[in-house]
This record gives structure tokens, C-alpha cells and sequence, in this order.
């Protein structure tokens, strides 16, 4: 009998090329995936030492970061960004990798297209020079962000030199209640282990609360483990997972995708097998969670209060809390639910799935933003919204007074005309609220897409439970 | 990759604890299609006034701070997104070496890509050099024999992978490195391709979305 694995070792072992004495790995990438802005000098530097792609169709590119939001058929305004789309567009065809443009039904976030092309499948290696290819490991596959240097270490090698990172297990037992959500879950998760408390390791996530959840959920949980800190996140494939895959154009067909499954069931950790750190959160606890600084852990119940910095010991943590407070404007003991807010952004590839704009459409039908509130929703592909469309819920957005959007990563990070103005405060369903991030002097509050939707119609943060929908 | 051998210079003490990559460079330097020149945009939300003065209470602006090659900074620097713009714009700037507590995994490995040395230390090590640092006295950092000498003439040791270290002290590009295992790559595909051939023949992207593509309704 071989010794007991987690998931995690399973797909290391299966990847190792080669271990160096120090333990320096050389560690094969199934999957890659690219985007305008951390791969251009990726690409030159090929370009330089006359090196090629190794596995032009391990690959797949799409802009996203850079993209506007609307009126597409005008192309790209500011210069600098439409020469960075141009650049990707103009690497790809010339080093072979498949591209969707601007103008492919299929172009999104990158870490929504990646999934719903059925290219994300368990037990892969997959990176791309983006921290939340995370998001990927909801698949049971092992997905990971890297810098542009080791973007152009994968072109060249299709292969990365790692160190093995520890394991650490997060167990939500029992079962989440109504109106909260994977948004909340993984915020939660993050509000306790810190924004360094995973570093150096992998989470897997286990327990009920995850198994029930639909694959966007547990998109939305491993998206954000690198807000945690970690160097990704993992949950075990199941039926569920099989089921997703079953069909989409880049998944296996016929014979081949039975083969695939049957070995796709034998990744789960072994019920045996040991973690380096374990953390177990009872998944009752868990309420619809909202950040009020400027770090994801700065985070509370909705129930909660901005929290004093006077109650905090070490002097460094102390000045980061007042540091967040006078950003956020806000007066340490203000009860979440008196905040106002200005605009209100769903989309990201935390957020901006199918089921997520369902989940804000229920509670926003029928009813209107708030008249002091600029809403947008932005979703994170061109076939999501197909979908969304065809299901009404993009009139639903719009009757209320959203603007429906197109496809990108949009006021996630503000880097097309899509940002917040100094002083405005936004909830929305993104990942990062730091200083800054969705616009200078832009004040971020995270929270999940029902949440979003009822901050949209009240005109303050709210508790999306006491909404009547 | 210039090596790194030994660095002597003036630390910039910045003790703030969770420095993120937007703070270090924000996105709207990114948009660049070059590693070069982001030097001027290092931590721009924070060293320049809104209207584009820069502003002396920030401590890179001010002498002898404007000229360090060292950073000493709080626990989890570098969070965030993986921009490797983070550390072009710290190098472009000057500072070739980083000490702190903790860092974020990808911006630790982007630095060393970059010939730049993330050195972890202690917390009370990291809060008496920032004390020291302030003075604007010289650190040296010793490569060779993992060790920062404080101004005070104390060694102090720090830890780094053998192979992390090798690739500083040698100027050495890891791309090149792994090239040269080429044949153990070649191999490990050729096995992959029998135990798990659908990661060789999967069907690429369709040019239209077919309806199975839609996430279906629940
Ligand atoms: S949506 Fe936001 S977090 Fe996601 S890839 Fe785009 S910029 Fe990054």
C-alpha cells in the first residue's frame, strides 16, 4: 500500500519532471493561459533569445484587463491600452496560440473563459500570470498565479521551477444558511486565517458547505484563496465537476471523456491522508459578510461595526487599522448598515458568472436603484451574457436602472475608463479593496452579488436576509 | 540577469505591514509593453500629491532615502496581484534588495527572477534595523555568506534556497537552466501521453459557441 495523499500530492507527483537535491522542482504545466498585460514582455523576451513556444496548444490567450466595457465597435480609445491588446494579438499569431478577440462571442475574464471553454479540468497543472488562476482549482486542478518572467519559463519549457508548498486544509462543517453565499464563506475564511495566512501553502477546502455548493460557488471560494495568501486553492472533483465539463468544446468527447472521468475519480484526497495546518469553521457561523478597510481581512458580519483601532495591541496593526479607517472615511463602532454608498459594481471573475447575476437579479426584480446610486453590472464573458440575455436578466438589471455591460475585468482594477472618483464608495463584488484599486481615492467594500444588489436598491450596505424579495 | 554578489547602500525604512502590488505600482502603469523605465512610477499613489508634485512626507523622496538599494519593510509585503511591474519598478527605482518578516509566494519569486534578494527576517531583527536605517547609515548584504551586516558592524544571518542563491550569484537565467532538461521533459510528455491521452488530443476551442458552451440553468 503506498502512503495516504491529499489531492494536492497526487497532482504534484504526477508533475514532476525533475527534483533537485535542495528540492527544486521542475514541475510540467498542463495549461496555460495568457492575457494583454503580463505577457508582452514575456513574448519579447522569446523574441530575444530566439526561443519558440514548446506547446503552442497547451495554451490560450484573451484580453481582458484592458477591454471597454462599451460601445466595443468604436475599438480601444487610449492609445496605450489598445497598443497592449494589439501586442497580444500580434504575439499570438505569431507564435501560434489561439486567441479570442475582442470580438469573439467567447472573449471574458480569462478565468471565466478558461472553465466555461471546458479547458479547466481536475488534476491539471494550469498557471497563467495572473494571482487569481487560482479560481481554476474548484476543478480539483492544481492552478496557480506566476510572474511574467515564469510566463515566458512556460512558453519557452512548458514547465516551472517551484518549491512544494505545504498543505492546509479548511473544513466548512454543516451547512450555510439562506441569503448567505461561497462570497461569504471564503470571506469569512479569509476574516479569520489573515491575508498572510495561507502563505507558503495550498488550501484545499473540505465539508459539506462545499460539496453543496454549484461549481460557480466553488469558482468564487478558490478565486479568492490568494487573498488569503495562498498559492492556490483545491476542491475535491466530483460528479458535480464531471458533470460541468461534460459537453464543453474543450473537454474530452466520447471515449476519451470516460477515460478522463474514470481517472478524475481517483484524485480526491485519501480519507487518511494529513495536512500541515487544518482550520475547521462551522458553517452556521457564517454570516453575509462585508469588508470595511482596505485588506480583504479587514472584514465583518453585515450585522457587525467598524471596528476600533484602539482595541488592537501591536502598534504596527494599530496604525494599519487607522491607516484603513481614514482611508475609508469611515468612524471606528459605525454600524455596517449605516454606510452609504455611491456606486455599486457586479462583475470579476470572483463574481460575474451565470449564477451570480441570477442571484442579484432575484433581488433586484421589480425594484429600483437608489437615486444617489450609479449601478453597473459587468459580465464576465460574452457567453455569459448571451445567457443572461436569453434568461431576461439583463432587462431585469436595466428596468431597475443598471447599465449592462460588456465582458472584462472592467472596475475590478479600473484599468479602462471604468473607476471610481476620489471619495466615492462602492460596493462591489470583486476581490481586492485595496488603497486605491478600483480608482484613486476609491473606497471599496466587498461583498457577494445578492448583497451587492440589495446595497444597490437601499443605497447603503444592507442585509440581504431582512430583503423582501 | 545582473548578479548578486554582495549590495552595500542605504536602507529606506518603510514599516507598514500588508504593502500590496497596486501600492507598489498601480495599474495604470502597466499598461507598458516593456520591463524598463517604471522606476518613476514606484509607489506613485503614495510619492506623488494629486496634482503630480511629489510629496516630501514620503520617505523615498526625501535625502538620503532618494538613493537606497535596500528596503526594510513590514510582514507580507508584496500581496496582491502577481504585476511583476512590482519589483521592474523597485529595481528601475534602485533598490535591488527587500528585508521583511514575511512576503507574498509570487512577488518573492518574481524579485529573484529579476536578480533582486527578498530577505526574510525576524520581526525583532526587522524593527531594530528599521530603527537603525532612519539614521540613513550604510547595510551590507552578503550573498555569499547569507548575512546583512547592520551599521553597527552585527552580522546577521538570513535563510535562502541553495538554488535561489545559486541563480543570484551566477547572473543565471533559469530559462536556460531548464532547457538544458530537455530530454526529461521530452520523456515526461511521452509517458503523460500514454497514462493520460486526452491531454493530447483534446479538441481545441470551437470557432462558434455551441449551446452546451452556456452554463446551464438550475
Ligand atoms: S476580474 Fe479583477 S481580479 Fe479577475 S483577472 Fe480581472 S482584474 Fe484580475
Amino acid at each position: 500500500m503506498s502512503d495516504p495523499r491529499t489531492l494536492f500530492e497526487k497532482i504534484w507527483d504526477s508533475h514532476v519532471v525533475h527534483t533537485a537535491a535542495d528540492g527544486t522542482t521542475t514541475l510540467y504545466i498542463d495549461r496555460h493561459l495568457v492575457h494583454e498585460v503580463t505577457s508582452p514582455q514575456a513574448f519579447e523576451g522569446l523574441r530575444l533569445a530566439g526561443r519558440k513556444v514548446r506547446r503552442p496548444e497547451a495554451t490560450l490567450a484573451v484580453a481582458d484587463h484592458n477591454v471597454p466595457t462599451t460601445n466595443r465597435a468604436a475599438g480601444i480609445a487610449d492609445p496605450e491600452s489598445r497598443t497592449q491588446v494589439e501586442t497580444l494579438e500580434h504575439n499570438t499569431s505569431e507564435f501560434g496560440i489561439e486567441y479570442f478577440s475582442m470580438a469573439d462571442i467567447r472573449q471574458g475574464i480569462v478565468h471565466i473563459v478558461g472553465p466555461e471553454q471546458g479547458m479547466t479540468q481536475p488534476g491539471m497543472t494550469i498557471v497563467c500570470g495572473d494571482s487569481h488562476t487560482s479560481t481554476h482549482g474548484a476543478f480539483g486542478a492544481l492552478a496557480f498565479g506566476i510572474g511574467t518572467s515564469e510566463v515566458e519559463h512556460v512558453l519557452a519549457t512548458q514547465t516551472l521551477v517551484q518549491k512544494k508548498p505545504k498543505s492546509m486544509r479548511v473544513t466548512i462543517e454543516g451547512m450555510i444558511g439562506p441569503g448567505v453565499t461561497a462570497k461569504d464563506i471564503v470571506l469569512a475564511v479569509i476574516g479569520k486565517i489573515g491575508t498572510a495566512g495561507g502563505t507558503g501553502y495550498v488550501i484545499e477546502y473540505a465539508g459539506r458547505a462545499i460539496r453543496e455548493l454549484s461549481m460557480e460557488g466553488r469558482m468564487t471560494i478558490c478565486n479568492m484563496s490568494i487573498e488569503a495568501g495562498a498559492r492556490a486553492g483545491l476542491i475535491a472533483p466530483d460528479e458535480k465537476t464531471i458533470a460541468y465539463l461534460k459537453g464543453r468544446p474543450m473537454a474530452p468527447k466520447g471515449a476519451a471523456f470516460e477515460a478522463a472521468a474514470a481517472y478524475w475519480r481517483t484524485l480526491p484526497s485519501d480519507f487518511d491522508a494529513t495536512y500541515e495546518r487544518e482550520v475547521v469553521i462551522r458553517a452556521a457561523d457564517i454570516a453575509p459578510q462585508v469588508t470595511w478597510g482596505t485588506s480583504p481581512e479587514e472584514v465583518v458580519a453585515i450585522t457587525g461595526r467598524v471596528p476600533d483601532p484602539a482595541n488592537e495591541r501591536d502598534p504596527q496593526r494599530r496604525a494599519k487599522l487607522q491607516r484603513s479607517l481614514d482611508y475609508m472615511g469611515l468612524k471606528a463602532g459605525t454600524a455596517m448598515t449605516d454606510i452609504a454608498i455611491d456606486r455599486v459594481f457586479i462583475g470579476s471573475c470572483t463574481n460575474a458568472r451565470i449564477e451570480d447575476l441570477r442571484a442579484a437579479a432575484v433581488i433586484v426584480k421589480g425594484k429600483h436603484v437608489a437615486p444617489t446610486v450609479q449601478a453597473m453590472v459587468v459580465p464576465g464573458s460574452g457567453l455569459v451574457k448571451q445567457q443572461a440575455e436569453k434568461e431576461g436578466l439583463s432587462k431585469i438589471f436595466t428596468d431597475a436602472g443598471f447599465e449592462w455591460r460588456e465582458p472584462g475585468c472592467s472596475m475590478c482594477l479600473a484599468m479602462n475608463a471604468d473607476r471610481l472618483q476620489p471619495g466615492e464608495r462602492c460596493a462591489s463584488t470583486s476581490n481586492r479593496n485595496f488603497e486605491g484599486r478600483q480608482g484613486r481615492g476609491g473606497r471599496t467594500h466587498l461583498l457577494s452579488p445578492a448583497m451587492a444588489a440589495a446595497a444597490a436598491i437601499t443605497g447603503r450596505l444592507a442585509d440581504v436576509r431582512l430583503f423582501k424579495a | 540577469m545582473e548578479k548578486f554578489t554582495t549590495l552595500t547602500g542605504i536602507a529606506a525604512p518603510l514599516p507598514m505591514v500588508n504593502v500590496d502590488t497596486d501600492m507598489i505600482i498601480p495599474k495604470q502603469y502597466l499598461k507598458t509593453i516593456k520591463r524598463t523605465g517604471l522606476g518613476k512610477a514606484l509607489f506613485a499613489e503614495m510619492r506623488y500629491k494629486p496634482d503630480g508634485k511629489l510629496d516630501f512626507a514620503f520617505i523615498l523622496n526625501r535625502m538620503p532615502f532618494k538613493d537606497a538599494k535596500i528596503l526594510i519593510a513590514g510582514a507580507n509585503f508584496g500581496c496582491g496581484s502577481s504585476r511583476e511591474h512590482a519589483p521592474w519598478a523597485l529595481l528601475d527605482f534602485g533598490i535591488r534588495a527587500i528585508i521583511a518578516p514575511s512576503f507574498a509566494d509570487i512577488f518573492f519569486n518574481n524579485c529573484l527572477k529579476n536578480g533582486m534578494l527578498p530577505i526574510v527576517m525576524g520581526e525583532r531583527d526587522v524593527q531594530e534595523m528599521t530603527r537603525e536605517a532612519q539614521d540613513g547609515k550604510e547595510f551590507t548584504i552578503d550573498l555569499e555568506r547569507r548575512r546583512v551586516i547592520r551599521p553597527n558592524g552585527a552580522p546577521v544571518p538570513f535563510p535562502i534556497d541553495d538554488f535561489g542563491r545559486h541563480c543570484l550569484l551566477n547572473g543565471l537565467d533559469d530559462i536556460g537552466l531548464t532547457l538544458e532538461k530537455t530530454a526529461d521533459i521530452d520523456k515526461f510528455e511521452d509517458e503523460q501521453r500514454k497514462t493520460q491521452p486526452w491531454l493530447y488530443s483534446a479538441p481545441k476551442a470551437e470557432a462558434a459557441a455551441p449551446a452546451a458552451a452556456a452554463p446551464a440553468a438550475s
